[in-house]
């Protein structure tokens, strides 16, 4: 139950801080990605702010031997680059250019119940649904 | 100085929060805070039971509805895009970043900052596709963007 809770918790503040940073307005995210247009710079200070904390907080963290409320951390090993790397980010830049949403920010404003975050979630949860479909059964097979 | 802009320091204060969420999600259970991956494994029977995955995506409609309702920020739908679009985006985000194991948070924030080689590209690739198909789309009729 601890873990839920500190996982709500989480969620909460994540949120938040896609909604205040800007990354949740389609609009400023395409505005950001418009390098050879009327470029809008200001969400690389989300990255700069959000990396500023991880990158120092996560080798201050990873020292403990165990999580507070967990039995073990669960961080990527994966070192080697595949084609799944490559294609995968390509097809996801191509998205979100043409929508402005990423992940984070459409389940954020999924709330909004606008028109566009509706069908693009949806579309997205259906499309990862099938993705892990298909990898269940390349598995079996 | 535009770096004194409010959109800069909004866009800095929301990083930072960013930042903490995925930094206490990790001291407190051990784990990376990646959205396609919190959804992805809630499909996979192996990763399906565990119900944290959940709550955290309820954290985040929480989330949602205290910007709308309690803070006033505007929340999606400020970019009108037809139908069609709208929904080959969704697809291209669901599958591309469940394919590439990560999207821009748990490439472009956690993986970036841990210096892992795949995330740094990763993170790289979907910004210049991104840039690119931005680009793109104001050269159609009408100048979409």
């Amino acid at each position: 139950m601890k873990q839920n809770m500190s996982a709500l918790f989480c969620g909460v503040l994540f949120s938040l801080g896609l909604g205040i940073s800007g990354m949740v307005q389609p609009q400023k995210v395409t505005g950001f990605l418009d390098l050879f247009g009327s470029w809008d710079p200001s969400l690389i200070f989300v990255m700069f702010g959000a990396i500023l904390v991880y990158s120092i907080g996560y080798r201050v963290v990873i020292r403990r031997k165990i999580p507070l409320f967990a039995d073990n951390f669960v961080i990527p090993t994966k070192k080697e680059i595949d084609w799944r790397l490559l294609l995968g980010s390509s097809l996801f830049g191509i998205g979100w250019g043409l929508a402005g949403y990423c992940p984070g920010p459409a389940i954020t404003s999924f709330v909004s119940f606008g028109h566009s975050s509706l069908l693009f979630v949806s579309s997205m949860l259906v499309s990862m649904f099938l993705f892990e479909q298909i990898q269940i059964r390349k598995a079996k097979s | 100085m535009i770096f004194f802009t409010e959109s800069y320091r909004l866009a800095f204060l929301g990083g930072l929060l960013i930042g903490v969420a995925a930094l206490v999600l990790l001291f407190l259970n051990g784990r990376i805070l990646g959205v396609s991956g919190i959804i992805g494994g809630l499909f996979n029977p192996s990763t399906r039971r565990e119900p944290w995955r959940v709550f955290f995506l309820m954290g985040m409609l929480l989330g949602g509805l205290v910007l709308k309702t309690l803070l006033s920020f505007p929340l999606g739908n400020s970019l009108e895009r037809p139908t069609p679009i709208l929904i080959l985006a969704g697809v291209l985000v669901g599958w591309g970043t469940r394919l590439g194991s990560g999207c821009t948070s748990g490439h472009g924030v956690c993986g970036m900052s841990r210096l892992s080689p795949r995330s740094l590209l990763g993170t790289v690739i979907f910004m210049l596709f991104g840039i690119l198909t931005v680009w793109l789309l104001k050269l159609l009729p009408g100048g979409a963007v």
